[in-house]
């Protein structure tokens, strides 16, 4: 430990003379004349568009429909085997244990369990408008990072009133003690010739289902 | 490894490579452009991107202090490194710590510039890249040549040949009917490298963000691989520059709107990571920083120099660069290329090395690279402040033609009788060189001038010498 | 007014005709056109290249002959923004130049600001009938913002075609000692240059540098293109009886 002690001193010692003399300007004093938000007339359309600019799904839920979209979105996507982390209301899980043969709560499952899902469906804590981000913490009704990772189909409820207008309003409601993903459409790369290719290792389709009922 | 001219005329003769290049840059400029010009406050935003960072590196100390306190408090272990050499021998022995002979690696522009696969190899593990291009980049034994796109050079030809040539000698080999559509291209790395994600135990990153006030890290990316590694194995070790701190988390909503427009061109990239020490029950169990110095301090030490630590790795000044396009990433003896590698390398390395001397001179000065610069580096200044450096630590170097004629023309210039002077012999050279008005071949080192270029005749009557015949009284 | 001309090094030495045609287009205009003697070089070669302290003497020489002037016009776009930019940089730690620079730089203008913010002047009564193509030069763009001046002066001009060219605001890969020390990077970007002129089937390319025409010229008259370079003074210079 006494080595990386003494490099801990070194490079401390070496960024004190480098700024030596460098006039110290506070946190405060960052001019910060960007737009702290960014309302729009539609908001929630807003956030539906841009989300779908990125080639995911979105579908706005007409009150009272959201289990019987989820199930829907559920089978559209194909899948057998469901999972829908604890934390999420019970209704949901009335609804696919009666269409899904397979439906796990995420409760102890391992990664190798994760392959065998097809589809996950889980809650959000924030969406952000302006960029067609979708924000999960991974507390309950989120499961934890892997869960939303491994299987292919990724089906997100968010809520109204969980659509930021833009990053700044975004990030004020978030807890950075958390672990967190923002998720701006399915995985994706431009890496061959800068073509974007949707799919790599997240999951290849996002479904997005937006409801103005509280989560 | 030659020096940025030569190595830059051999790039020059692939044509392959330069239309690739002109293709890819092309498409991102134009992508870049459109998401910038959606965004009314883009130069508000730019401001303070640039302030927040230099904010932070007058208050350095201080930051690193509080960064290293709260990620020790969120369960993970912070490490120092001086130089290439003591990062590596931290990781190195973290990963032997945990009994591993392999690790996953996101993408990242640290690991590279201290060459830790190669350290990694000789100590016996095996360092798998994950990023798509990264993976085109280690299965082609190439390097990369582009800080976002590492195989921007690449086609999708030269890929399918590569991952049905190289994948089944480490791994799940490419389906036998593999095409070199895009899609079908990253569909065999998904499958090549799922198999190594189930598997991993360490995983290895960096890190676009570290914030001071929390100890969170932050990881942007797009394709999935950077979940992958960062939340299914049990270790996790982050080499991060000790510029990449920003003071507090609200900080990020300047650098969240500036990077993903600013790089891929798109409003926000696929997924963005963040993670505060050790989450319980969610992700790697052990997790581990390495903060790395390797030349930064020198950088910080330069009043001028140090604006090149702003840096966010966008590398949206590659993409508008004309020298750039043209040579590619490789030309530059450098993981960092164009030029922002031009003003940084320099400074992280140092001006000894031939290559490294002749970084601030490969480009012409055009101004593109500040335009688009989301934290406003001006590189064409750092570029002339580095080259007054190189000339005065190295008075002799720039060959002595050079020196010899940029002191002669200082004292031609200096007086502007001298100048007349120098002219009159100039404008009787025409008799004997230029008559026709151009020149078509000139002695060194002015031939590399007329090499390809017609140079134009001195004229047979200067300005100075009309003006006194036609305005002779009104001059003083 | 008292103007005075900078007619740079480049301009005196080698093109005279654009210092000569700065003067006609100003006179035309009403003004008195001076031309200190003492003038050199703006110093830019010897700065960009790393040898500022050499560059010192031309900063000098540059303060001192145009000390006074009500405003100092410049048929370059690369010098004017090496006088605002770069001068004081050289001046660095030399108090007394420093003053002299901060009192002269602000005063030196390119000729399309000057004809146009300064006079406030876009149509200068020139006539050149011919097929024309703008290259804005990097320096005017990027350093000075000259935006679109060149081109509505360009556009007043009667009878001048005025085409666009391809991709106009990418380098020409010029870049003052650039082209010596990067030959071949230099040559590549011009070449691409020269390419996109020539698909203008413009007769004559015109911009507000001549060290960034004789670059492309260069290249046009070695590919044997038939296209002239102008510089934008010669252009607004030409009137209607005396084309050249």
């Amino acid at each position: 430990m006494s080595a990386s002690i003494s490099a801990r001193e070194a490079i401390l010692g070496r960024v004190r003379s480098a700024i030596a003399g460098t006039e110290q300007t506070s946190w405060e004093d960052v001019a910060r004349h960007y737009r702290q938000q960014r309302p729009a007339e539609d908001l929630v359309g807003l956030f539906c568009e841009r989300v779908a600019d990125y080639r995911a799904t979105v579908e706005r839920v007409a009150p009272g429909g959201l289990t019987t979209a989820i199930v829907a979105a559920a089978h559209t996507a194909g899948a057998r085997r469901v999972l829908a982390p604890a934390g999420v209301p019970h209704s949901w899980y009335e609804a696919l244990t009666s269409e899904f043969a397979h439906v796990d709560d995420g409760t102890g499952i391992d990664t190798a369990g994760l392959e065998r899902v097809d589809a996950v469906i889980t809650t959000a804590v924030v969406g952000i408008a302006s960029t067609g981000t979708i924000v999960l913490d991974h507390g309950p009704g989120q499961g934890h990072r892997a869960v939303t990772l491994v299987p292919d189909v990724h089906i997100c409820v968010v809520a109204e009133s969980q659509v930021a207008d833009d990053v700044p309003d975004g990030l004020r409601r978030l807890d950075p003690a958390r672990p967190m993903t923002f998720i701006s459409g399915p995985s994706a790369t431009s890496d061959i010739e800068l073509k974007r290719v949707e799919g790599v290792h997240g999951p290849r389709t996002l479904h997005v289902l937006v409801t103005p009922d509280e989560p | 490894m030659p020096a940025f001219p030569q190595a830059a005329k051999q790039e020059l003769a692939n044509s392959q490579l330069r239309h690739n290049l002109a293709n890819a840059t092309s498409t991102i400029r134009h992508k870049r452009a459109e998401v910038v010009g959606e965004l009314d406050d883009w130069a508000q935003l730019r401001e303070a991107g640039a302030a927040i960072k230099s904010h932070t590196l007058s208050n350095l100390d201080t930051y690193l202090e509080r960064f290293e306190e709260a990620v020790t408090a969120a369960g993970g272990t912070v490490h120092w490194a001086r130089d290439a050499a003591e990062a590596n021998r931290i990781v190195v022995d973290l990963v032997r710590a945990t009994g591993e002979r392999e690790v996953v690696k996101v993408k990242s522009m640290a690991t590279q510039e201290i060459e830790l696969n190669e350290a990694l190899q000789d100590a016996g593990i095996d360092a798998w890249e994950t990023d798509l291009a990264e993976l085109i980049v280690q299965l082609g034994h190439d390097t990369p040549s582009h800080i976002l796109v590492p195989a921007i050079h690449r086609n999708r030809a030269e890929i399918r040949e590569i991952f049905q040539q190289e994948m089944g000698k480490v791994g799940t080999p490419a389906p036998a009917d593999l095409t070199d559509e895009p899609a079908r291209l990253a569909e065999a790395a998904r499958r090549h490298l799922r198999e190594k994600f189930l598997r991993a135990k360490v995983a290895v990153s960096g890190a676009n963000f570290a914030v001071a006030e929390t100890g969170s890290l932050v990881v942007v990316e797009s394709e999935g691989n950077g979940r992958m590694c960062l939340t299914l194995p049990e270790t996790l070790i982050s080499v991060v520059g000790i510029e990449k701190l920003v003071p507090r988390w609200q900080d990020l909503e300047v650098f969240l709107q500036l990077l993903p427009r600013s790089s891929t061109g798109e409003r926000m990239n696929p997924y963005t990571s963040t993670w505060t020490g050790v989450t319980p029950g969610d992700g790697p169990q052990s997790f581990h920083v390495v903060l790395l110095d390797n030349g930064r301090t020198n950088a910080l030490a330069d009043e001028i120099g140090r604006q090149a630590l702003r840096c966010i790795r966008c590398s949206a000044c590659l993409n508008v660069c004309p020298v750039y396009e043209r040579t590619g990433g490789h030309a530059y003896g450098s993981v960092y290329p164009g030029p922002i590698g031009a003003v940084l390398t320099p400074q992280l390395r140092g001006t000894t090395s031939e290559v490294d001397k002749a970084l601030p001179y490969a480009s012409s000065l055009c101004g593109a690279c500040y335009d688009v610069c989301p934290v406003a580096i001006n590189i064409p200044d750092l570029l002339v402040h580095l080259r007054t450096r190189v000339v005065e630590e190295h008075r002799g170097w720039q060959s002595k033609p050079m020196d010899a004629l940029m002191s002669m023309a200082s004292w031609v210039l200096g007086d502007s009788r001298r100048l007349a002077a120098a002219q009159k012999v100039a404008s009787l050279s025409r008799r004997v060189i230029g008559r026709k008005g151009t020149i078509g071949r000139l002695p060194p080192p002015l031939s590399r001038w007329t090499d390809a270029r017609d140079a134009p005749a001195p004229a047979e009557e200067t300005f100075r010498t009309w003006w006194e015949r036609n305005r002779g009284s009104d001059s003083r | 007014m008292r103007v005075a001309l900078f007619a740079t090094c480049l301009g005196d030495t080698m093109f005279p005709a654009a210092p000569k045609a700065t003067v006609q287009v100003l006179e035309r205009l009403g003004c008195e056109v001076e031309f200190p003697a003492a003038q050199t070089c703006c110093g830019q070669m010897h700065t960009n290249t790393g040898y500022r302290k050499q560059a010192k003497s031309s900063v000098r020489t540059f303060v001192d002959a145009f000390a006074g002037y009500d405003a100092v016009v410049a048929p370059s776009g690369s010098c004017v923004a090496s006088v605002r930019h770069q001068h004081a940089m050289v001046a660095d730690g030399d108090r007394k130049l420093g003053r002299a620079v901060a009192e002269v730089a602000p005063r030196v203008h390119e000729l399309s600001e000057f004809l146009m913010d300064v006079l406030g002047v876009t149509d200068v009564g020139a006539y050149f009938p011919h097929r024309v193509t703008y290259h804005p030069t990097c320096h005017s763009a990027r350093l000075l913002r000259v935006g679109d001046r060149p081109l509505r002066l360009l556009r007043a001009v009667r009878s001048l075609e005025l085409v666009e060219l391809p991709a106009a605001e990418q380098c020409c890969g010029f870049g003052g000692t650039f082209a010596l020390k990067n030959p071949d990077v230099s040559v590549a970007m011009g070449a691409d240059k020269a390419r996109h002129v020539r698909e203008t089937d413009a007769e004559v390319l015109c911009a507000g540098d001549n060290s960034c025409l004789m670059h492309i010229g260069g290249l046009l008259s070695r590919q044997r293109s038939g296209i002239r370079v102008m510089h934008l003074a010669e252009i607004l210079a030409s009137a209607e009886g005396a084309d050249r």
